[in-house]
């Protein structure tokens, strides 16, 4: 008897949920990406350019995850922060409306592959240019320059590089430059890297870690979202971002330094960054 | 064909990982049988509370994602005021979910004994917990060692979410480096290799146990 | 704990949204994979001299690897040898290769587990070996096979979640941007995500004993 009341729940409970989600996936904006021939799909050969300018949007892999730079919102669905406003900017300069364009999620380990694979035509997603990526990808020039630091709580005595010592965790995301570059320059300590930025600051908020390691830039964005959280000052290396665009495209790639020069100039990009920063960018 | 450069450059990492997932497996292998014997026995217990207690585990646990459990062991359970650390509470994890798979087995394994057993044991003056210990789960432990031996293969298989933690197991390091240098098939084949070196073995094992034993018959 | 924050309209929209990719993901993948198992667990009990070998060998390498070795490999190591695909698409390709390989061993043994004597019967009536295979064998193997590929059809269903590690956007995966929002909503929304897979999942067992009473 009892089995049978228990069957007829679930199944209510199915049929409920079932509609519910059916309900919810059919209003969503989005299919499930990619689904239908709708990615950039083929090599760099044929120049991102004229791909985007058939397609008539501009589809481009930020971060979700971040606060100011990339951050998806789950209550509007909205994608928003400083890489969303400059990948609007070219998708204005390239197709005429900075509303033509499609961002995808992408994380620090997946935006390489997926820009090679074709499902993006460029990366705005808070990318550090060093020579080894270099390697793999073209960068645009300099849109933005952070300094590696550490995330702390607020009554941490850990206030620099210097008081991380044996025994401490710190935190960060596989194929950061910051994993990376506190493995360097901290090698006594523990370093954990996750999926992505939100499950490392989770886990840092879940007392996982001592400390959680990125950009300055981005960890401010963070300890704004949790006022526990405090970024230490001093920074231990400099992070400059680029936009990376497929090997081989010097076309795009121009396209691409030719708008950034254009915003500097005409005042955009000062706009752009006093929106997300909070002051003028240091000259 | 594959540059095998990758795998001496970082083989200590390799090795660790390796070790660790060998070691996750082992401890949840152990810490399955002892819970999922303790579960299968509520389960059959002639108590209600006991059966239904044994009943909602099996039930629920199997019917939600392993890596849900471990999430909820690593970012849930501080919340309440437990801290685990990436490993532990990735072995937790697994132990939790492949215990009610193991309860199941189990169950059958002793509902495999005649009831004739119970019941001459019992009449000989033994309890009932006297009677599973000495009588009945001896029987029925070998009616489960191969199913027992696929479990430890799906255990070495699950304990790959360890990577999703940060659980510095084999997964997790071919991740990083993968991560770091760019290079993704040969770092994936490597760390297939390194699985299949656990889990072929067992495989052919358990081929052979099951042949073996239905000969007994 | 805050409950109350965690289940606000927009995030259930939002799990909600994710577990429709879960669904869509797992209902190809589910389809796919059986229609190979099938293709691939008839070539190996028909015993054909190369082929049920090579297969043999391809099934017990997939079959005793991690799926999630399987899903970055189809994301990540694929497009270094030029074949490139979007999240969606290599979730559904590791699932299926994945799941083919398991589902086609239960295939096997439940052709293997049809009595002899219907063989011989079939075939001293006149029927040749694919006749037999397609109206005697088959039919019956099926019946027995529904428990074990529900269960694995539930399997799958709760696998769909280790794509949450190449950002597929389904339930895990929206779950954890909701977490990211504020840490009291970790045990909530994972308590409710549970719910939702076991809902699904129990339902489907449900369904698994219903059809094997009928066809027992």
């Amino acid at each position: 008897m009892k089995k049978s009341l228990l069957n007829k729940v679930a199944g209510l409970g199915l049929v409920l949920m079932l509609s519910a989600t059916a309900l919810a996936g059919c209003g969503s904006s989005k299919a499930p990406e990619g689904q239908g021939g709708e990615s950039a799909s083929g090599t760099a050969a044929t120049g991102t350019l004229a791909k985007i300018k058939e397609r008539d949007k501009f589809v481009v892999g930020v971060k979700y995850d971040l606060n100011l730079f990339g951050l998806k919102d789950p209550g509007t669905g909205n994608v928003e922060g400083f890489d969303i406003d400059i990948a609007k900017a070219i998708a204005k300069k390239v197709l005429g409306d900075e509303n033509k364009i499609e961002l995808k999620e992408v994380t620090s380990k997946t935006r390489i592959p997926m820009l090679k694979n074709g499902e993006i035509d460029a990366i705005i997603a808070t990318m550090t240019v060093t020579e080894e990526r270099k390697k793999e990808v073209d960068f645009s020039d300099i849109y933005f320059t952070a300094g590696q630091a550490l995330l702390v709580k607020n009554d941490s005595p850990i206030n620099g590089l210097a008081d991380l010592k044996k025994g401490m965790k710190v935190l960060s995301a596989k194929g950061s430059t910051s994993a990376k570059n506190i493995r360097e320059k901290a090698p006594d300590v523990e370093v954990l890297e996750f999926e992505n930025y939100a499950e490392a600051f989770t886990a840092l908020k879940a007392g996982q870690g001592d400390a959680l390691t990125t950009d300055n830039a981005l960890l401010y964005g963070m300890s704004k979202q949790d006022s526990n959280y405090r970024v230490t000052e001093e920074t231990f290396t400099e992070e400059p971002y680029g936009i990376a665009i497929n090997k081989g495209d010097a076309e795009f790639v121009k396209t691409v330094n030719d708008l950034l020069k254009e915003l500097k100039e005409n005042g955009e990009y000062d706009k752009i960054y006093e929106k997300w920063i909070g002051e003028k960018p240091k000259k | 064909m594959i540059d095998m450069s990758i795998l001496f450059d970082h083989w200590d990492l390799f090795l660790q990982g390796f070790g660790n997932t060998l070691k996750a497996s082992l401890l949840a292998l152990v810490g399955s049988f002892v819970l999922g014997t303790i579960i299968a026995i509520f389960r059959i217990a002639p108590m209600r509370p006991l059966n239904w207690l044994g009943t909602a585990y099996v039930e629920f646990i199997r019917n939600i994602p392993l890596l849900l459990i471990v999430f909820l062991f690593f970012l849930g359970l501080p919340a309440v005021g437990v801290r685990l650390e990436p490993f532990v509470a990735g072995t937790l994890g697994l132990t939790v979910y492949t215990a009610a798979f193991i309860a199941e087995t189990i169950r059958a394994g002793i509902q495999a004994v005649p009831i004739g057993q119970t019941e001459a044991a019992r009449s000989s003056g033994l309890t009932y917990i006297e009677t599973m210990r000495y009588i009945i789960l001896p029987q029925a432990i070998k009616v489960v060692i191969p199913p027992m031996g696929n479990q430890f293969i799906n255990l070495v298989k699950n304990s790959s979410v360890l990577g999703v933690i940060a659980g510095l197991d084999l997964m997790y390091f071919g991740d990083l480096i993968s991560a770091d240098t760019f290079v993704t098939f040969d770092v994936y084949i490597i760390v297939g290799i390194f699985y299949l070196i656990l889990t072929l073995p067992l495989s052919l094992l358990v081929g052979y146990l099951e042949r073996y034993l239905a000969k007994g018959r | 704990m805050d409950f109350i924050g965690a289940y606000a309209p927009s995030h259930l929209t939002f799990l909600l949204e994710g577990f429709w990719v879960t669904l869509q993901v797992a209902f190809l993948s589910i389809v796919l994979s059986f229609a190979i198992a099938i293709i691939v667990g008839t070539l190996r009990y028909g015993q054909i001299p190369v082929i049920s070998q090579l297969l043999a060998v391809v099934v017990e390498l997939i079959r005793n690897l991690p799926l999630l070795l399987i899903i970055f490999f189809t994301y990540f190591a694929l497009p270094e040898i030029g074949i490139k695909m979007d999240k969606f698409n290599a979730a559904i390709l590791a699932l299926v290769i994945f799941e083919s390989a398991m589902l086609s061993e239960i295939v096997r043994s439940g052709l293997k587990s049809v009595e002899k004597g219907q063989i011989e019967a079939a075939r001293s009536s006149g029927l040749n070996y694919v006749q037999t295979l397609w109206h005697v064998v088959l039919p019956q193997a099926l019946r027995r096979m529904v428990p074990p590929i529900v269960s694995q059809f539930i399997s799958l269903l709760k696998d769909t979640s280790l794509a949450v590690v190449i950002a597929l956007p389904e339930l895990m995966n929206h779950a954890q941007i909701i977490n990211g929002r504020n840490v009291n909503f970790v045990i909530p929304t994972f308590l409710l995500v549970a719910v939702m897979y076991f809902i699904v999942n129990y339902a489907l067992s449900v369904v698994s004993k219903r059809l094997e009473n009928r066809h027992a």
